[in-house]
């Protein structure tokens, strides 16, 4: 057998891997081997075209330029997701979103982390959902006219507002960005 | 050991033979992918941006209360080393194929002395934290890269969604971030004609499994990497738990087969000792052959056969003999049938060191 590569050397190495139940066999010669850097180190990459075929695009749509939806944050389109299968920035997660979570849903089979978050921003998560809670108690306390202990909860929103970045408009969102 | 060693010793922590089920668990591996949320993913900056991240990445990095936590990182740029250099560092499975193609414009690895701990800056994400230790260790892989991660994070902003988790570049890699996997030696369901079935199987479980191999031939060790697929949805304990779960029947699986094979004891006696035979005096050998050999001398060691070949020794090999390692060796670059008498001389030099090999 003939290197698939160069189809001048024999092959010598033969490499299977199997991701996602398909298979892909390759036949190559040393030197392409390496060149082509197939390594044992590293787990293998998803075959991502393969996921995404079909998904978004139907054979034959055309999408004007100026319809398609694109990141404002990075500019990335849907078109460009899909041959590529790599999103350009943080935001593109939500700008993309009905692509991001059929690919998701496709791949893990859902679209929810449920593993660790990161310390210091679970702190502000913390600090947002207690703004909710007394946003809560403030509409309460207004609705019974209890000016004295709304003022101090108001104060008391102010304060925590101040150290979360003034990010409580987004509510308990988190940041996407 | 530091920098320049790492890029002139073969050796590494992870080729170890000391790990659990080092018989069959040559090294295990855990990954995680982490964004700085300021920055666009990698392929979208510019050079100069890449720049930036690297430089934010290594601020965070070198300050004492990380050095503290997981020990000290050392920096080192891509573009200060030269090609042999880089591919060396794949080779020792330290910084992926990829990692040392195209621009290598503020591409960066942290490295901890020991090679356990190491962090790609600027691969397909902001960061990979990796950390790879020998023999079957996945939860104290897994426990050590958390602790790398947190102590970036002290100063690091992260790319974090409520509901995605850890942003990353590829949505295949979202959630966790996190890739478990496992380097096996699977000479015994090799040679009894398991293999093709076990990996089958393996795939339907959502594992993703590697393997050099092909009809007939055993070209590659008998080296296979199994790893997860699925980052989003499961928490990390139970990602490490689960490939754990199946690692563990591999194992017994690949110990039935050895089994099986050592009931035709002489036949087995002869094929290990052919091969160490072999590697012991050749003059001249391919990487296939004599990657075919070590495998054959890894499973006399695992089962006894052999004595006196340490078994780190033999997964050293396995790495010394690639083709950068070799040129790097003799320090020039040597033709295909040049490589094949240095190769056979860096193999009989190990060998001949040992004493005692009965
Ligand atoms: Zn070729
Ligand atoms: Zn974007």
């Amino acid at each position: 057998m003939l290197c698939e590569r160069c189809h001048k050397r024999p092959a010598t190495v033969h490499y299977t891997e199997i991701v996602n139940n398909q298979k892909k066999e390759l036949h190559l010669c040393e030197e392409c081997a390496r060149e082509m850097g197939v390594s044992f180190g590293f787990p293998p990459q998803f075959p991502f075209h393969s996921l995404l075929s079909g998904l978004f695009f139907p054979a034959g749509e055309e999408v004007e330029a100026e319809r398609e939806v694109r990141c404002p944050r990075c500019g990335l389109t849907e078109r460009e997701f899909a041959a590529r299968g790599l999103l350009g920035c943080p935001q593109c997660y939500s700008a993309l979103r009905p692509a991001v979570e059929q690919v998701l849903r496709r791949v893990h089979g859902v679209a929810r982390h449920t593993g660790k978050a990161p310390r210091r921003q679970k702190e502000v998560v913390g600090k947002l959902t207690e703004i909710e809670r007394l946003r809560r108690e403030l509409a309460e306390a207004v609705r019974r006219e209890e000016y004295e202990r709304a003022a101090e909860l108001r104060d008391r929103i102010r304060e925590l507002e101040k150290n979360t970045g003034g990010k409580a408009e987004n509510g308990s969102k988190g940041n996407s960005d | 050991m530091g920098l320049r060693e790492t890029l002139t010793n073969p050796r590494s922590r992870w080729m170890d033979g000391d790990g659990p089920e080092a018989d069959v668990v040559v090294s295990s591996r855990v990954r995680l992918a982490r964004n700085l949320k300021d920055f666009l993913f990698p392929h979208r900056l510019k050079p100069t941006q890449k720049e930036e991240v690297l430089h934010a990445v290594w601020v965070a990095a070198s300050r004492p209360e990380v050095a503290s936590r997981v020990g000290k990182l050392e920096l080192v740029r891509l573009v200060d080393l030269t090609p042999v250099e880089r591919q060396i560092l794949v080779e020792k499975h330290l910084v992926s194929p990829d990692f040392i193609k195209g621009d290598l414009t503020g591409r960066g690895l942290l490295l901890r002395e020991d090679e356990v701990v190491s962090v790609m800056i600027n691969e397909e994400d902001h960061l990979r934290i990796q950390c790879l230790l020998p023999g079957l260790e996945l939860e104290a892989a897994w426990k050590l890269a958390d602790q790398v991660d947190d102590a970036l994070e002290l100063t690091l902003d992260y790319a974090y969604h409520q509901n995605y988790g850890y942003l990353t570049a590829c949505p295949t890699n979202v959630g966790t971030g996190l890739r478990v996997s496992s380097m096996l030696h699977l000479p015994g369901l090799v040679l009894v004609g398991a293999i093709d079935e076990m990996i089958t199987n393996l795939s339907k479980l959502g594992l993703a499994v590697r393997g050099l191999y092909g009809e007939g031939t055993r070209a590659a060790g008998d080296l296979f990497q199994i790893s997860n697929q699925i980052t989003l949805g499961r928490g990390e304990e139970e990602i490490v738990r689960h490939l754990y779960g199946i690692i563990r029947k591999l194992i017994a699986q690949e110990r039935e087969s050895r089994e099986t094979l050592y009931r035709q004891r002489e036949q087995l006696e002869d094929r290990v000792f052919r091969a160490y035979g072999i590697l012991r005096y050749a003059r001249a050998i391919t990487s296939q052959e004599a990657m075919r050999l070590l495998s054959d001398l890894r499973l006399g060691v695992a089962l006894g056969i052999i004595k006196g070949v340490p078994l780190g020794l033999v997964t050293e090999l396995m790495v010394l003999i690639q083709p950068a390692l070799v040129i790097k060796t003799v320090g020039k670059n040597l033709s295909p049938g040049e490589r094949d008498v240095v190769r056979a001389r860096l193999i009989r030099e190990r060998l001949e060191n040992i004493k005692g090999v009965k």
